[in-house]
């Protein structure tokens, strides 16, 4: 696997106005942000809201102009690509190959346009195509994404969410991008249709050889579809490893107490005590001195208050961690083989556990049944 | 601990009526009881009619709906049973059971709270309407349950503005609200759903916790399935206007019985490693709008079992055991058929 985008050192600060005469104040949205995505991966950046993960996302795609740093972009032709360095025309022929999609399906699709013309507006601004060839791009990239072609004459308010979300789909993939940032692509849409959206990003992956960067709240969902996860509080990145390493054993407090935290459709797993998940994250103005985190920490020492720990490989691993303590932490992770019994839940046996048919399956009554109770 | 029910709803439906267009059956047929110290979650997608039924029983529906069939029991110990569906939304009677023994926390607790006034006010207002407290004696059972519900220095708080607070205080304010003259039944719809996984774990912890010493009975409306999992007691999962199953978490759980309840738990990401990953299966199709729902059980157009009587037939409710049961044909289906 070969690089395909690189952020150094990146930051972000907002300026506030303090009033009529108070003096500006800084908001740090991103504080030196280093991270690199390969070709092919479905990398995920998860937080809290206000951890600056939709910040990041924006600066990566020069939505957002940074306050320091590079992002830089490797592009097959081969060289490096300095996207924070660029004016805003120079940017443009790049961002046919880096595209987005929007959390909600709602606001992001101009109401005043029918869908053809979303779906071809990129192929026009960046005068791909024309015609008929145009034409053919459109219908074919929307039927791609499961939008039939009698209905690309229509509003966007004649769609479902679910079908709007793949019109955004669409509209990012109509360009042959090599690197599409999805922010809460899936966060707004009902369960069956969250999930018949996650297959689609899967298979237009396998098809078009696509990278994600996919930016989430939900655990869950990134657990299924991510190759690496980046987890972020305040405004920094706490933890950088792949997907089942992070799942197995977090080497961030932080991390463990998201996991903690996450829901799990399985009352046999409920957590009889209380979760041990304490404060709230803080307000951005007011970022605490030293490791970020340490105000909500359970583990937190001294040092914590003091030094702000650096990102660094654990135990030689790819499992990159940002705490003094993360190779002598034994955090927990979510991955549970059995369930913690007590109480009514100890008593039933493995049979009366979950089952559930898994296989698209053929749709058979006999399957059905299997399901049943004898 | 086999109590009576304090609530249970019969065969209810609710219509809203327009003036240009056919009236809509929001909830078709919806059958559940409440008991004390427990928790239902209702559960479904988007426009199932999950909200409309949890502000039915507190009559808070928009005029234009109308509850056209069924009752609302509400049968408080000690107390002779009402039928809520017949009271008058802003009769006496019905005030006298709104906010006092039902309460209810919404979703959007910047939205549901009034932004012109402290969060103390707000909340002893209650106390001085349902109670007839005076406001110093209001005031300082404001605080202790500010405190209760676990915000921090509750005497200062209680003179702060809804924006003052943050999402996660907003919302406990908001059930310190709502249990301010200690409820019989306590409806949280989405309670959690605006807030981030944190927040939720410790809003949900408290729920759990208010309920073991309140001893109420609660109706939690959602659509995430980890977090039935984590607080209910019983679920009912309602697709397009109608229960389809219901059960004890355990039950519906381990055996969903509806197709829709299955295809729900498809459609939701395992926690496994990756080796043990499955691809969703997720349901075909969109949810048709209430106007093209078939005549029999609503789900038909995307289940994948559909057969003969699905469309025209309403499926019977079947108990599949241990007062777990669910509406689908399948279910009654005779076993050996298939003609050649």
């Amino acid at each position: 696997m070969s690089k395909l985008l690189s952020v150094e050192h990146l930051s972000k600060h907002f300026l506030l106005s303090g009033g009529w005469f108070g003096p500006e104040r800084r908001l740090d949205a991103l504080t030196d942000i280093n991270l690199s995505v390969e070709a092919g991966e479905t990398l995920a950046i998860v937080g809290e809201s206000g951890c600056g993960k939709t910040t990041l996302g924006r600066c990566i795609i020069a939505a957002q102009s940074t306050s320091e740093g590079r992002v830089v972009y490797h592009p097959t032709s081969g060289g490096d690509v300095e996207l924070t360095a660029l004016s805003k025309r120079e940017i443009k022929p790049w961002r046919q190959d880096i595209r987005m999609i929007f959390q909600d399906p709602m606001s992001s699709l101009n109401p005043n346009m029918r869908v053809f013309d979303i779906v071809a507006e990129p192929l026009r601004i960046h005068r791909i195509c024309k015609g008929r060839e145009l034409e053919e791009r459109v219908i074919s990239t929307l039927e791609k994404v499961g939008i039939p072609a009698e209905a690309v004459g229509r509003y966007p308010h004649a769609f479902s969410g679910g079908q709007r979300q793949r019109i955004g789909i669409a509209r990012a993939l109509v360009l042959d991008p090599r690197l599409v940032i999805a922010d809460e692509a899936v966060s707004a849409l009902d369960v069956s249709i969250q999930a018949q959206v996650l297959n689609l990003l899967e298979d237009l992956k396998d098809e078009f050889g696509l990278t994600y960067i996919f930016i989430s709240h939900d655990l869950g969902v990134v657990n299924y579809i991510a190759d690496r996860v980046v987890v972020m509080y305040l405004g920094h990145v706490v933890e950088n490893a792949p997907t089942e390493m992070l799942f197995e054993q977090p080497r961030h407090p932080y991390t463990e107490l998201l996991l903690e935290a996450l829901p799990i459709a399985d009352p046999l797993r409920r957590k009889g005590r209380k979760k041990e998940v304490r404060g709230e994250i803080p307000y951005l103005g007011n970022r605490p001195a030293g490791c970020p985190f340490h105000t909500r920490c359970k583990y937190a020492e001294d040092v914590c208050r003091k030094d702000k720990p650096a990102l660094r490989p654990i135990n030689g691993t790819a499992q990159e961690a940002a705490c003094h303590f993360a190779e002598k932490l034994e955090l927990k992770g979510a991955y549970e083989d059995a369930p913690i019994g007590h109480g009514v839940e100890a008593s039933l046996d493995a049979s009366r556990r979950p089952h559930v048919h898994q296989s698209g399956g053929d749709g058979s009554t006999a399957e059905f049944a299997r399901n049943l109770p004898e | 601990m086999a109590e009576n029910p304090i609530l249970t709803i019969k065969d209810m439906s609710v219509s809203f009526s327009s003036p240009d267009e056919a009236d809509i059956e929001a909830v078709r047929q919806v059958d559940l009881t409440l008991t004390p110290g427990k928790t239902l979650a209702l559960v479904g997608e988007s426009g199932c009619g999950k909200s409309v039924t949890a502000r039915a029983v507190l009559r808070l529906l928009d005029n234009n709906a109308e509850i056209r069939r069924g009752s609302i029991r509400f049968e408080p110990e000690g107390q002779a049973p009402t039928d809520i569906a017949r009271l008058k939304p802003d009769s006496l009677p019905l005030r006298a059971i709104r906010g006092n023994q039902i309460a209810m926390i919404f979703q959007e607790p910047m939205s549901s709270l009034s932004p012109v006034h402290t969060i103390g006010d707000q909340i002893d207002e209650m106390m001085i309407i349902h109670e007839g407290l005076k406001p110093k004696a209001a005031r300082e059972r404001t605080v202790a349950l500010l405190d209760q519900v676990g915000i921090p220095g509750a005497r200062e708080r209680a003179d702060a503005y809804p924006f003052q607070l943050s999402g996660g205080l907003r919302q406990r304010a908001m059930i310190a609200m709502a249990l301010a003259c200690t409820p019989q039944i306590l409806i949280a719809d989405e309670p959690t759903t605006a807030l981030d996984v944190t927040t939720q774990a410790q809003i949900l912890d408290l729920l759990r916790q208010l309920q073991a010493d309140f001893g109420m009975a609660m109706l939690f409306i959602t659509h995430d399935l980890g977090v039935v999992a984590e607080i209910a007691d019983e679920v009912a999962v309602m697709y397009l206007g109608d229960v389809v199953e219901q059960g004890s978490v355990y039950d519906v759980f381990a055996r969903p019985s509806h197709p829709y309840t299955q295809a729900l738990m498809n459609s939701i990401p395992k926690l496994a490693r990756k080796a043990d990953r499955v691809r969703l299966s997720p349901i075909k199709g969109t949810v048709p709008a209430p106007k093209d729902r078939p005549e029999g059980c609503a789900f038909t157009s995307r289940c994948p079992y559909a057969f003969e009587p699905c469309p025209t037939i309403r499926p019977a409710q079947t108990d599949v055991g241990n007062g777990h049961h669910a509406r689908c044909h399948l279910l009654t289906r005779v076993p050996v058929e298939e003609p050649a």
